[in-house]
């Protein structure tokens, strides 16, 4: 199967210009970042590579960025302004352009931040608004941000998979495809799980007090 | 389903459907949907393309000033004058512009299927919809056939300036349109895959060298000749001209020529027009700005 499956992928988004891949894919990854992380962002730093780093300030992509760590979709026309909505916010942003090599062309990587936490993820723009999330703290996944997706943190035992697609099935939710990775065996792994309809806070909920679950995250499509 | 254009093709015979309606039955079959789901979502696309030509039509200019105005000024000469290259051909020029400029412009657009080559497509549908008797049924239906080819060049290519220089998106775009145009027009799919491919193959080699980043010059006017090149395309093929590289040939030399295309060339603005004397001095100039401001 391609990576462009529907057409909206091709005749779409609905967006800001002015550039697919450097605004409306940076307004994705910044969402997804915000839904991942999933609480007060109080800092974020966003280093741009490649193609990003070069021409981030006149594609707006670091507008775009922060619009999406707001929550703002591709069409909102707010996009223009989100830096200073984010400074009301007294969310502290900075950018950094790296020019170390990286597989993609239009790459960023983002740490957000508060008192208590920090997450830190890879997004890549691959093209007509579409994006994928490559690296997780310091898992290596792959995520496009465009269906509702969950990620489990959990701990490599017998069993943890068998929890959460035990809880799925119960709630006739669909699994659309599913992706396991860990740093080690029997230390921490990660759960990508991507389904066909957002999950309701019910289900969440059995989810995290599921055995060996650690840590939950919702990316909401 | 189909992975190739040789596959959509063969599929759309065998059925004796239109392409637009295999791509509406994949996208039903995909995500369990309805017809209405799916069409009205489409209709909504091309919804923001009709706003996005009028306000660009109305004048616009971009944050910088590097571009806008030009649709205002083709469109007041194709009143006032008997265009050399015609009505329609014209038309879709000033469409693309007025929908590039708007996307300059930080305005509102629909990707197809990027926002730097957004102009191509409903340039070239709004400049010979009246022409060919289109109802909105059939504007929308057009969009779903521009959909089919790119989503085979989505996933055997690219479509992204940033990964294959601009053949990959205006060139995109303009292929995906004339095939569009020819099944408008009541052609065979067969004639949809030759006005892709002769647009296509024109465009091969095609670099993104936007001045200062910026999705502007020459993006705007390349969007321009990208729809114009569609319509022309269009007529080679419904005249019965063929391309002698199939299709799914043409994708894959395109795809070749970006892997090989130096990344000075893609998007980066360090090349082609980016580089030239006046493309730095621009570049300088809007940079000064932005940090004064």
């Amino acid at each position: 199967m391609g990576k462009f499956q529907s057409v909206f992928d091709i005749i779409g988004p609905i967006m800001v210009g002015p550039s697919s891949s450097h605004t409306a894919g940076a307004v994705k990854i910044g969402r997804a970042t915000r839904y991942l992380f999933a609480e007060d962002i109080h800092y974020v730093k966003c280093h741009l590579y490649g193609s990003f780093a070069k021409t981030y300030k006149g594609h707006g992509t670091d507008v775009a960025l922060i619009a999406g760590i707001l929550g703002y979709n591709t069409d909102d026309e707010r996009i223009i302004d989100a830096l200073s909505h984010a400074k009301d916010q007294g969310i502290h942003v900075e950018f950094i352009e790296d020019y170390s090599a990286v597989p993609h062309p239009n790459t960023v990587r983002i740490e957000v931040m508060n008192a208590t936490d920090h997450l830190e993820l890879v997004g890549q723009s691959i093209g007509g608004g579409k994006v994928e999330i490559v690296e997780l703290n310091g898992f290596n996944l792959n995520l496009s941000g465009n269906h509702p997706a969950i990620l489990v943190m959990h701990n490599d035992r017998f069993g943890a998979i068998a929890s959460v697609t035990e809880i799925l099935a119960r709630y006739e939710i669909n699994i659309g495809r599913m992706e396991v990775n860990r740093k080690d065996v029997g230390k921490e792994a990660l759960m990508t799980i991507e389904l066909d309809q957002n999950i309701e806070p019910e289900v969440e909920a059995a989810l995290r007090d599921a055995k060996h679950i650690l840590r939950l995250a919702k990316v909401v499509d | 389903m189909f992975r190739t254009v040789k596959e959509l093709i063969e599929l759309a015979e065998l059925k004796n459907t239109a392409i637009a309606d295999l791509m509406i039955e994949r996208e039903m079959a995909l995500y369990e949907l309805s017809y209405e789901d799916v069409f009205s979502r489409m209709e909504s696309q091309l919804v923001v393309m009709e706003e996005a030509i009028e306000r660009g039509l109305e004048g616009v200019r971009s944050v910088t000033g590097l571009t806008g105005g030009d649709a205002v000024k083709i469109n007041k000469y194709l009143t006032e004058h008997e265009p050399l290259s015609g009505p329609i051909l014209l038309d879709a020029v000033s469409k693309a512009v007025a929908t590039n400029e708007v996307n300059a412009a930080m305005g509102k657009v629909c990707a197809t299927p990027t926002a730097g080559s957004a102009g191509c497509v409903p340039g070239v549908l709004f400049a010979v919809k009246d022409r060919l008797h289109a109802s909105r049924e059939d504007m929308v239906k057009f969009l779903f056939t521009t959909g089919a080819f790119g989503l085979v060049v989505a996933n055997n290519a690219f479509i992204s300036g940033a990964q294959g220089g601009c053949q990959a998106e205006v060139g995109s775009a303009s292929a995906m349109a004339a095939a569009a145009v020819v099944e408008m027009a009541g052609g065979t799919p067969e004639q949809s895959a030759h006005a892709f491919s002769i647009t296509l193959k024109n465009m091969l080699g095609l670099i993104c060298d936007p001045v200062a980043g910026l999705v502007e010059v020459p993006c705007v006017k390349r969007n321009a000749l990208g729809a114009s090149q569609a319509i022309v395309s269009a007529d080679m093929a419904l005249a019965g001209v063929k391309s002698v590289i199939p299709t799914d040939e043409v994708i894959s030399a395109m795809y070749r020529v970006g892997q090989r295309m130096p990344v000075a060339f893609k998007e980066t603005a360090e090349g082609g027009l980016a580089a030239t004397p006046t493309g730095k001095r621009l570049a300088q100039e809007i940079f000064s700005n932005q940090t004064t401001k």
